[in-house]
């Protein structure tokens, strides 16, 4: 059953349960954090609109710098910014900022040890129609490898945003990531932001199989988790809310406890969570795994609800990987 | 310029160019030709033109300089070095394991790096942060990036020249370093350049091109400009790449190797007399 102690939305199996992007979560909170701190800026790539920077550009006009359409320029502007103190936000799809400035951000932010905050938007299959080209799905590999980075997934809107507040008011470099589509509010206003703990969303008396989920895969990882209990069959669901720095030790805990781990996540398997948590298994405790995400593919044009059925990133997908793990 | 000033800063320039012979013979890999003409034009810098205080690095009113062709950096290290930032003794371990004068600028590591640098067309627009910076901040500093002829086929460089060119950026001066060669020849051979000043023009910015060697002209011209325009500046500094060592001079080959032992030797004999 749904954790009661971290007050999620009681709403959440819902057939009308209310929906929002994550990058409105985000939008939200740079706003608050321009109003708290006068050394936050925003950077973006001609995309204010679709990144929701454009309540934050009217508010504080001086504060916001439109790059055009120029990812490394934004990139490098923002690494001089931090390094004179201003706590810079730079936004634009994921596929092109770190996708395309990727040097850039390695040389200038990280290894600069810059204060830049990376809002990568557009994450995911579930970006849909656009197609492959502005779908991000190896953001996470191209990213985890860099040493000193931050990397966040939100589950939600209500998290996005609060994840975005904590990662202006806490120095270092962050990877922010967000995805286009509306998706089902998991937490609540009230639901307590924990950086780098793992949170336990569902619960079970003797769960057999441990679901790790990341960003709007959680609600699907919550959603198989009810319907299995129909079933008889116990699991746990875990939000990886944080990515890097990883909460090991949860995750070795939860491994032993069940024996059993799913991962899912709405990018490649190879780099993605599956492999952050295949790579910690196989030094601490090696367990049967099944990875739910993309599988050395890419998906294609088309509704996030069509291309999650078709790609295997759907509730359906998760049970079917819960039942052969416990028929293992 | 005062007479007695500009001998001085040219017993500097020579100085270190020997220090620099020295320093790059010791690490035994290393760009020779850049650093060395680029001499004139760093010494200017850090003792006549930057605001800035060696006991204070991060003093908040100083002038930035942010080199962007990190490549060149054992000139800056060495002006650091004459300028008490850090030891000079300290320029024997250039490229060494556990130095802080890595490769190329790291700048946790070192004093008076402003930021990290190596991989070409990213200074301009990390200068344009600082720049940026700095007015929201109301300070009066003024940001100078160094950058190469070369990296200019970057296509980041113009992404930051447009910029500064949209947002008039007066307070920031870039000079470019105009020496013709890049590692695999003559510019003008892997990817013509020119005609460079009507591009900048073209992208509103404020042109002059200088004799990047001759320190009167180098300081008179940035004196005399930089706080009259309304626009960024760029000074194309026409450069003599391995200046001052007749075997290195204009010779692309001296991109990016360092002196041997017996070549260092000949260097120095070259550069006592200047």
């Amino acid at each position: 059953m749904l954790n009661q102690n971290l007050k999620l939305n009681p709403e959440i199996f819902d057939e009308n349960v209310e929906k929002a992007p994550t990058r409105d979560g985000f939008g939200k909170g740079i706003l608050e954090l321009g109003k708290e701190d006068k050394n936050v800026v925003c950077l973006s790539a001609d995309l204010s609109e679709s990144t929701r920077n454009e309540e934050f550009a009217k508010k504080f006009p001086d504060r916001y710098f439109e790059c055009g359409v120029a990812e490394q320029n934004m990139a490098a502007i923002a690494a001089g910014l931090a390094v004179s103190g201003k706590i810079p936000f730079i936004s634009s799809y994921s596929v092109f900022s770190p996708g395309k400035n990727w040097e850039t951000i390695r040389t200038t932010i990280i290894y600069n040890n810059a204060n830049v905050k990376i809002a990568g938007h557009h994450a995911g299959i579930v970006t849909g129609q656009d197609g492959v080209t502005h779908q991000a799905t190896e953001d996470i590999a191209s990213v985890r490898a860099w040493p000193n980075v931050n990397i966040i997934c939100p589950c939600d809107s209500i998290e996005a945003k609060k994840a975005t507040i904590y990662s202006g008011q806490n120095q270092g470099p962050f990877y922010l990531r967000f995805s286009r589509e509306k998706t089902p509010i998991i937490t609540t206003n009230e639901t307590k932001f924990d950086f780098n703990k793992i949170q336990i969303f569902w619960e079970s008396q003797n769960p057999k199989v441990a679901i790790f989920a990341t960003g709007h895969m959680v609600y699907q990882a919550l959603v198989a988790a009810d319907e299995l209990k129909k079933e008889n069959i116990e699991v746990l669901v875990a939000n990886i809310t944080t990515l890097k720095p990883i909460d090991e030790q949860t995750i070795v805990k939860l491994a032993k406890k069940c024996g059993k781990v799913v991962t899912c996540e709405d990018h490649q398997t190879e780099g993605g969570l599956g492999g952050i948590i295949a790579e910690i298994l196989a030094r601490e405790f090696p367990s049967p795994m099944e990875f739910i995400g993309l599988k050395n593919t890419f998906a294609e044009s088309g509704t996030a609800n069509e291309l999650m059925n078709k790609y295997g990133l759907d509730k359906n997908s998760i049970k079917t990987a819960v039942k052969k793990l416990i028929q293992k | 310029m005062d007479k007695n000033k500009l001998l001085e800063l040219k017993k500097k320039a020579s100085e270190a160019r020997r220090l620099l012979i020295k320093m790059l013979t010791e690490a035994g890999s290393g760009h020779t030709a850049g650093p060395l003409g680029m001499a004139d034009i760093f010494v200017s810098l850090y003792f006549h033109l930057l605001k800035h205080n060696p006991k204070d690095p991060l003093w908040k009113d100083r002038d930035r300089l942010v080199l962007s062709n990190g490549h060149i950096c054992p000139i800056q290290y060495t002006c650091l070095a004459m300028a008490n930032y850090f030891p000079i003794e300290e320029l024997k371990t250039l490229r060494k394991i556990n130095s802080r004068l890595q490769g190329h600028p790291h700048r946790n590591s070192l004093p008076g790096i402003e930021t990290t640098s190596g991989p070409l067309g990213e200074g301009l627009s990390q200068a344009i942060g600082v720049t940026l910076a700095g007015i929201l901040d109301k300070k009066n500093y003024r940001t100078y990036c160094i950058a190469s002829d070369g990296e200019h086929q970057e296509g980041n460089h113009w992404e930051a020249v447009m910029f500064a060119g949209k947002n008039k950026l007066n307070n920031l001066t870039m000079i470019v370093d105009r020496n013709n060669i890049q590692i695999t020849g003559n510019t003008e051979n892997v990817m013509p350049l020119e005609p460079l000043k009507e591009k900048y023009i073209t992208f509103n910015w404020s042109v002059f091109e200088i004799d990047g060697n001759n320190i009167e002209e180098i300081i008179n011209t940035l004196e005399n400009i930089q706080n009259h325009i309304d626009k960024p500046l760029a000074i194309i500094a026409k450069t003599i790449p391995g200046k001052g060592v007749s075997f290195m001079e204009n010779d692309y080959l001296w991109h990016g190797k360092a002196p041997n032992k017996e070549e260092a030797n000949q260097a120095l004999k070259e550069l006592a007399d200047q």
